[in-house]
This record gives C-alpha cells, sequence and structure tokens, in this order.
C-alpha cells in the first residue's frame, strides 16, 4: 500500500510544446524518507507542485492514501525554500496560519498547539517573537513546526536548507533525521546537494532529463538512525560518486 | 529611540531657524509688508486675528478636508480593491484613473461652485480630485506588492481567495497605505485652500485671498503658516498611529 502514487502524469505549461512531465508514474510508501536530485529544478518543482495542487495535471491521476487528491485538503504538508514566515505576524501566530484556515480549533486550542510545536522543534517560548529576532536556522525549524501543523502525513520540502552556511546546514539535517524518526512521517525532499540527499533520505529518487515514465529509485546503505560518520563509508562514498556522475553525465547530455 | 529621533531632526530645524534669520533681515531691509512681511510680523497677525482664524476659519478648512480626505480613503481602498481583484476591473479602470490625474482641477474648480454654490461640497471634489489618485496606486501597488509564493503557500493548506486577501494582501498593503494617506494630507489641505479660494465665505485660503485684496502681507501668510501647522500635526499624527500599527517595515 503506497501513501503516494502517481499514475501516468503529464503536465504541460501553457507557454510550452512539450511536457514537461511525461506519463510519470512512481509511488512512495508510508513513513519513506525519499530524496529527489536531478539537474532541472524546474521539473523537481513541477512535481511537487502537482501533488500539492498548485498545478492540475493534464493527463493521469495523483493519489493520497488511495484516493485521488481533487477534491482532497491537507493531504500534504508543503514547505517551501525560503522559510515564508511573514513579517506581520509573530513567530505563534505564523504557526497558527494552517490551523486559522483549516478552521474547527478555538483560539486557546491553536495557542496550544503552536505552543507544543514550538516546543517539540526545539524553539519553546518563541511564539511571541517576531520571526526577524531568529537566526535562519531557528526560522527554518519555526517553518518546518508550522508545516508539522498541517497535520498531513506527507511532507514536501523543497530546499529548506540550501540558504543555510554550511555548520547550520549539517546541524539542521541531523535534526531533521531525528524529528523523522520521531514523527514517521512521509517525507518528499527536494535537494541539489547530493551528499544531503545520501545522509538524509532511505533511497534517493532521480528526476532524468531523458525522457522517462519513472523515477529512477536508488537505495542508500546506511541503516537508521545514523550520524554523518556513515559518510564516509566506502560504500557511501561510491553511491556518492555514482549520482554525481549521473548528473553530470544529464548536464553534458 | 525618541531621544534619537530629535537628536536627528536637530540639523533640520537650525536651518530652518536659520533661513528665518535670513527672510526677517532681508524683509527688514526691503521694509514692504505688503509684499514681503518678516516672520515676526505675521506671529504678530496670527496672534492679532486667533479669534476669527481658529473660531471660524481654521474649522471651515479642516471639516472639508476631512469629510474630502475621508472621500478619497473610501474611494481609493474601494478602487485599489477592485483593480486587485478583478484584472479586467484593472484594465477600465487603471487608465482612467490616471487620466484623471491631467485634469487640471484648479481651471475647472470654478465649475464645481457653479454646481454646488458655495456649499462645502464644491471644496470637497477638489479635494477629492487631488488626493483619491495617490491613495488608489499607492495601495493598489502595496497590494501587489504581495508576494505569489506568499499566496500559494496559503493555497496548499486550503485557503479562499479571501483568506489570502485578508492575511496576506492587507498586511501587505498597510504601509502603502499609510505612505499614502501622508502623502494624500497635505495635498487634500491645499485642495481644501484651492477651493475656498475660488469660491467661498471661510476657510483659511478664503481668508488669505481677502488679506491679498486688502494688501495685507502679514495676513496672508498668517492662514497659511496655520496650514502647513495643520499639516505637519496630522501628518504626524498620522505617523505615530502607523507605528503603532505597522510594527515590520523594511523587513520582507
Amino acid at each position: 500500500m503506497s501513501l503516494l502514487q502517481f499514475e501516468r502524469v503529464s503536465y504541460q505549461y501553457d507557454s510550452e510544446d512539450y511536457n514537461i512531465i511525461d506519463e510519470l508514474s512512481f509511488s512512495v510508501k508510508p513513513g519513506a524518507f525519499h530524496a529527489i536530485i536531478g539537474v532541472s529544478k524546474r521539473k523537481k518543482s513541477t512535481i511537487f507542485r502537482l501533488i500539492n495542487g498548485l498545478l492540475t495535471p493534464k493527463v493521469g491521476e495523483i493519489q493520497v492514501g488511495g484516493r485521488t487528491i481533487a477534491g482532497q485538503k491537507n493531504y500534504c504538508g508543503y514547505m517551501p525554500q525560503k522559510d515564508m514566515l511573514f513579517p506581520w505576524r509573530t513567530v505563534g501566530e505564523n504557526l497558527a496560519l494552517p490551523l486559522e484556515i483549516k478552521g474547527g480549533f478555538s483560539k486557546a486550542e491553536r495557542r496550544e498547539m503552536v505552543r507544543s510545536a514550538l516546543a517539540d522543534v526545539g524553539l519553546f517560548g518563541c511564539e511571541e517573537k517576531r520571526p526577524e529576532e531568529l537566526s535562519g536556522g531557528m526560522r527554518q525549524r519555526a517553518a518546518f513546526a508550522r508545516t508539522m501543523l498541517t497535520g498531513s502525513e506527507l511532507l514536501l520540502l523543497d530546499e529548506p536548507f540550501s540558504a543555510l552556511d554550511f555548520l547550520t546546514r549539517i546541524s539542521m539535517q541531523e535534526w531533521l533525521l531525528m524529528q523523522h524518526q520521531k514523527h514517521k512521517k512521509t517525507i518528499l525532499f527536494i535537494t541539489h546537494d547530493v551528499e544531503e540527499a545520501i545522509f538524509l533520505s532511505d533511497s534517493v529518487l532521480a528526476v532524468t532529463s531523458t525522457p522517462s515514465r519513472t523515477l529512477s529509485e536508488i537505495k542508500v546503505p546506511a541503516e537508521h538512525p545514523r550520524t554523518r560518520e556513515c559518510l564516509t563509508r566506502p560504500e557511501m562514498v561510491m553511491l556518492r560518486e555514482k549520482l554525481i556522475d549521473m548528473l553530470r553525465k544529464q548536464v553534458m547530455s | 529611540m525618541r531621544k534619537q529621533a530629535n537628536r536627528g531632526n536637530l540639523p533640520a530645524l537650525l536651518f530652518l531657524f536659520l533661513l528665518l534669520i535670513l527672510w526677517q533681515l532681508g524683509a527688514m531691509k526691503i521694509n514692504a509688508a505688503y509684499i514681503l512681511p518678516t516672520p515676526t510680523q505675521i506671529l504678530q497677525k496670527l496672534w492679532e486675528l486667533r479669534e476669527p482664524l481658529f473660531t471660524v476659519h481654521l474649522p471651515a478648512t479642516m471639516t472639508v478636508t476631512g469629510i474630502g480626505l475621508l472621500i478619497s480613503i473610501g474611494l481609493g481602498l474601494f478602487l485599489a480593491t477592485a483593480m486587485d481583484f478583478s484584472p479586467l476591473l484593472q484594465k477600465c479602470l487603471y487608465p482612467v484613473v490616471v487620466a484623471s490625474q491631467t485634469i487640471p482641477t484648479t481651471a475647472i474648480a470654478p465649475l464645481f461652485v457653479l454646481w454646488f454654490g458655495y456649499t462645502i461640497w464644491s471644496k470637497v471634489l477638489v479635494t477629492i480630485l487631488i488626493t483619491f489618485f495617490p491613495i488608489t496606486i499607492t495601495v493598489y501597488d502595496g497590494f501587489r506588492a504581495a508576494k505569489v509564493e506568499m499566496g500559494e503557500l496559503l493555497q496548499t493548506y486550503g485557503a479562499t481567495r479571501w483568506d489570502i486577501f485578508v492575511k496576506i494582501k492587507i498586511p501587505c498593503a498597510l504601509p502603502y497605505f499609510f505612505s499614502a494617506v501622508k502623502m494624500a494630507i497635505p495635498m487634500s489641505i491645499i485642495g481644501a485652500a484651492i477651493g475656498e479660494w475660488l469660491g467661498s465665505q471661510s476657510g483659511l485660503g478664503y481668508f488669505s485671498r481677502r488679506m491679498m485684496t486688502q494688501l495685507d502681507g502679514a495676513g496672508v501668510f498668517a492662514p497659511i503658516v496655520l496650514l502647513s501647522a495643520a499639516a505637519m500635526l496630522i501628518v504626524a499624527l498620522v505617523g505615530i498611529v502607523e507605528n503603532k500599527v505597522v510594527k515590520w517595515r523594511g523587513e520582507s
């Protein structure tokens, strides 16, 4: 049983005369952590936008939890590259946004949920702060907490750490792995960083530039929980080089 | 913070003081108060005429300004929202709004007097014509400053257009709205004064003109000083409200 299922999905932008996504089929099992890599940032983003409903497939069907996403709400939590914390709202008010839009929660309930979500990402007591008072890593954690508050099983993370400095980025990666261990959500993680991809994911989904009806899945030979040391293992080094090699060939072709 | 702001104004105040001294000396040398009164003569006049100025003419002008500005804000917000709501309305309205600014208001204002007589509405109309434009255009720009990605994020939460308007567009437009109002205040006072010049029985513009016919230079300037002071005071008040409401300017 898969959580997410693409059934021969095609998409074409109005301004173009070819399908950017062409009869794509793939599936994702519940609780999986997949990194999505590929040369074309646009192609990866299009896949995310098809899943989160900002784009509608021209042909084919996308299912989440066994049902088509058309008409479904709150089936995925989308975290864009920029944290998108609104400067006119406090951190707590920003986190409450998905709850406000979903509706059905009292103000006190929302406050309680936001409080525990903040505590969960290590930002206990930050609800009254303004986003600009937080560091880059803290902002990403707040944005992640906001994504968690959508209550969805499926999380779409679009290069969430790419704007952070190196040290912050690697500690955020370790932190995200811990969050995944704890909450067992299904995560799709777009990245252009091969090392990040193999450190985080169970398997890497490669979006090729040549027309392909599926995403090639490459298993990562490391168990959870992991530490950064696993990246120095020979099989991980080999995988990294293999993936880099594959991406370079795509750029050249 | 406040202290620092005051210190920031010090050079401007000193410079202004210097200009006033130069004016005083220059005017004393020319010695023709009906052409160029000295600042002290103006102040003296202001004091002598305090009774009619403050009880009759200032309230009259402020009433026109207030009514005109409120209608302008209402109209401007309505037009900006309509244009943001529908691309078709935007295509219809935007050029017309811009074209309305090419009308030389002072030239057609006498017509308004014919339409409305010496009531306040002829002056209110001048005020509206001058001020609704900056409010409409600036607030519309504010709505458009809302980033598309922000709306898209909310859409993935299941937000409606109304949610996006309330939770993103309005906050994004608020700093723009305050800028627009601060711009519109002096313009609305000018508008009211122009209206009074052209045909009125009270108001600071009317009073200034009456003094002109009597070759009373200081009397011409006194109501003008009052108009400027009123504009500065109201802009400062709006600035205080703005600082209370908009805490995030400069960061987005």
